[in-house]
């Protein structure tokens, strides 16, 4: 019996975000969330329309970040130093056993080379590319993420390079990915982040005269009410979002 | 009929340099004899979209001198579904049964990447159940068989050897049925959820797994007797679509091209997940870097993968009634499926519990089913091995009910720009064979 207490206790819902009031001011805020169910204007009589609490990234990490992490890290800013573009590391997130660097957008090809070719980080593979959206986030509203994998030493690392939306350009790691070139095609199509030095930066998925960038937060989903028996069924971008 | 436009006609044929033929079939000859008032022999050629040995929408634009291919490009797109960006507008369980359509041919590993990659950012990747991985591991490596199939009975067919495609989709019929038999679909399956799979094992279907290892035990043989030593299957195969280790590095090659340089590079082995440590594996390699080696791989791989089955079946024999969900009610779905007369739905049960029983029962059922749980915010890259290669999920939260951004990594994407490099120099006819060995699936391509 006392076992199952204990159980419920440590449940992880506890620490979900819905039953920890707010952001605790650590992480990155990213933009603020308003009300609940989805109700907004005077249809609200809840009470729960005027919640408002800050959305936090997991913030900055400081060393140790534990086990191997601590080495790529020290290498990377060894190799960083000797390069003249220690400055270029931002900061440093660790969370959820995952470490990722955020890396000034000009110095992302020299630390990208570094990162393939020093013998102690090794990473040979560029995973992938993907873009993220943060419309809150001003002066950084574009994030590209590089996933990158070292087979010679088994270890994943992570990439996060910003750039605002007014000026959406991050430089190309096709020069030392050839592997980038697709992904950074995609990303372009999708977010209109443009990657300088690319090859052919060209639509990849979209038709070649497609207006605005499909994945955008303020582009809209589109879709058509759909009537059933006699309702009528939103598209989904219209539906209640309990976000 | 003649003095009807066509409405899909090209208006002009627009062109900065030679001139412009539109080929339907049949007319092969106007071709021939329109270009020889040219002075070269450079064509280029559209392959695809809808071309049958294109592996579905994919178009290949070849600059051919001859028959000697001189540049190859890649256009995709026709596929594109927008499922990225659909994912957005659901909650975190729903995502499944939009990932699960990308990689038609192999539909439990995007399930699989994802819901690890919620779990990750949930945190409870301790917390699954013994008899959801096992399960898990169960239904990937019957799809790997399956997609493995597919691919070498489409590679034969693009070669002309059409019993290796007759006798592939014969097999991958049998692999198919028990998928239904598991999960009630033979594609889409959306089985696999957000802290374990969405049902138990159904009665009977272990024996029916056992049986189906017994028949491709004797199946399975017939591909080497076909292919394996067959001179024209091997003139056709050998040497082409070359790609050294240096060059799969960079170009971002994972999965059999990858294998068949030798290099014994598999996340199974080398980044285990979902308990494959604790599965008797070989990871398979060969060593001529072509198309060949690339088919050789994929039968020994489904030899591997019905070892892990018979091993998977062993344990789900010992965990029958076990749980299947993560233990956490804010998360796992609340009801427990049944078959009931009208075929698959809510447990009766369940339903009688929160219609007649508990209040706070029918407001967290209502709760979860409606709204969804909330995942932490931050983001998680975790790439499964499939049967193509590394495809990850990369999951971004803002600690909302649905996903922020969730992104794929698929293998055929990325491997699809090995296309070039394969094929340019070589004959006309390579090119399909090469396409063929790096097998892709252009739902995971475009999404």
């Amino acid at each position: 019996m006392a076992d199952e207490t204990k159980a419920t206790e440590l449940d992880a819902t506890d620490k979900m975000p819905e039953n920890v009031p707010g952001g605790d001011g650590t992480g990155e805020q990213i933009g603020r969330r308003q009300g609940m169910f989805g109700v907004r204007g005077t249809g609200d009589t809840s009470g729960y329309g005027g919640l408002s609490g800050p959305v936090e990234m997991p913030g900055s990490s400081q060393p140790p970040y534990g086990g191997w992490m601590d080495d790529v890290a020290t290498a990377l800013v060894e190799a960083t130093r000797t390069a003249g573009i220690e400055a270029g590391i931002e900061q440093v997130v660790v969370h959820r056993g995952e470490i990722t660097f955020n890396i000034r957008r000009e110095d992302l090809p020299a630390t990208a080379k570094l990162l393939r070719d020093d013998e102690l980080l090794r990473f040979e593979l560029l995973s992938g590319v993907s873009g993220v959206h943060y419309p809150d986030d001003s002066g950084r509203e574009l994030h590209a993420v590089y996933h990158l994998l070292s087979m010679t030493h088994n270890r994943r690392i992570r990439l996060e390079v910003t750039a605002p939306d007014a000026d959406p350009h991050i430089p190309s790691v096709v020069p030392t990915y050839p592997t980038a070139d697709w992904h950074e095609r995609e990303v372009f199509d999708f977010f209109g982040i443009i990657f300088d030095g690319h090859p052919a930066l060209t639509r990849i998925q979209m038709p070649d005269d497609w207006p605005g960038h499909p994945q955008r937060k303020d582009y809209p989903l589109g879709g058509i009410p759909v009537e059933y028996k006699g309702a009528t069924i939103p598209p989904p971008d219209q539906r209640r979002s309990y976000n | 009929m003649t003095d009807t436009a066509d409405p899909y006609a090209a208006a002009e044929a627009n062109t900065s340099q030679g001139r412009v033929f539109t080929v339907t079939g049949q007319d092969w000859d106007s071709v021939v004899s329109g270009i020889s008032d040219e002075h070269d022999n450079k064509v280029v050629v559209n392959m695809g979209p809808q071309h049958p040995s294109t592996h579905g929408v994919l178009r290949l634009i070849l600059e051919l001198e001859g028959e000697t291919v001189t540049e190859a490009r890649c256009g995709i797109g026709y596929l594109h579904t927008g499922i990225e960006k659909n994912m957005e507008y659901r909650n975190w369980v729903q995502g499944v049964t939009f990932c699960t359509r990308m990689d038609y041919l192999a539909p439990f590993y995007n399930e699989m990447t994802y819901c690890l990659g919620v779990e990750r950012l949930l945190d409870i990747e301790d917390d699954i159940p013994e008899k959801a991985r096992v399960m898990r591991v169960l239904l990937m490596e019957l799809n790997r068989i399956s997609s493995h199939l597919v691919a070498i009975a489409t590679g034969g067919m693009e070669i002309g050897a059409l019993t290796v495609m007759t006798i592939g989709f014969r097999e991958r019929e049998l692999v198919l049925d028990l998928f239904e038999l598991i999960t009630g679909l033979r594609m889409n399956h959306a089985f696999i959820r957000p802290g374990g799979v969405s049902q138990d094992m159904p009665p009977g279907a272990l024996d029916q797994i056992r049986d189906f290892i017994a028949l491709m035990k004797k199946r399975l043989p017939e591909y080497a007797a076909l292919c394996n030593a067959n001179p024209i299957f091997k003139a056709r195969l050998e040497g082409v679509g070359h790609l050294d280790l240096a060059g799969c590095l960079a170009l971002g090659m994972t999965g059999p091209v990858l294998r068949s340089t030798g290099y014994p590079w598999d996340l199974r082995k080398s980044q285990p997940y979902s308990g494959y440590e604790d599965y008797e594996f070989d990871v398979q390699t060969w060593d001529t870097m072509d198309a060949y080696g690339r088919f050789r791989i994929r039968v020994n791989e489904m030899w591997e993968s019905l070892r892990i089955v018979q091993q998977a079946v062993d344990r789900l024999a010992d965990l029958e009634g076990a749980p299947v969900m993560v233990g956490d009610k804010k998360i796992a779905w609340p009801s427990q499926l049944a078959i009931g007369s009208d075929g698959m739905g809510n447990s009766l049960d369940h339903i009688k519990h929160i219609m007649g029983e508990s209040m706070e029962a029918l407001i967290h059922h209502f709760k979860l089913v409606t709204e969804g749980f909330r995942v932490p915010p931050g983001q998680a890259y975790v790439a499964v091995e499939s049967p193509r290669g590394e495809l990850g999920a990369h999951v971004v939260s803002d600690g909302g009910t649905r996903p922020f951004r969730a992104h794929f990594r698929d293998p055929s994407f990325v491997n699809l720009q090995a296309t070039s490099v394969m094929s340019e120099g070589g004959m006309v006819a390579d090119v399909i064979v090469a396409i063929a060995s790096i097998d892709p699936v252009m739902g995971g391509v475009d999404r």
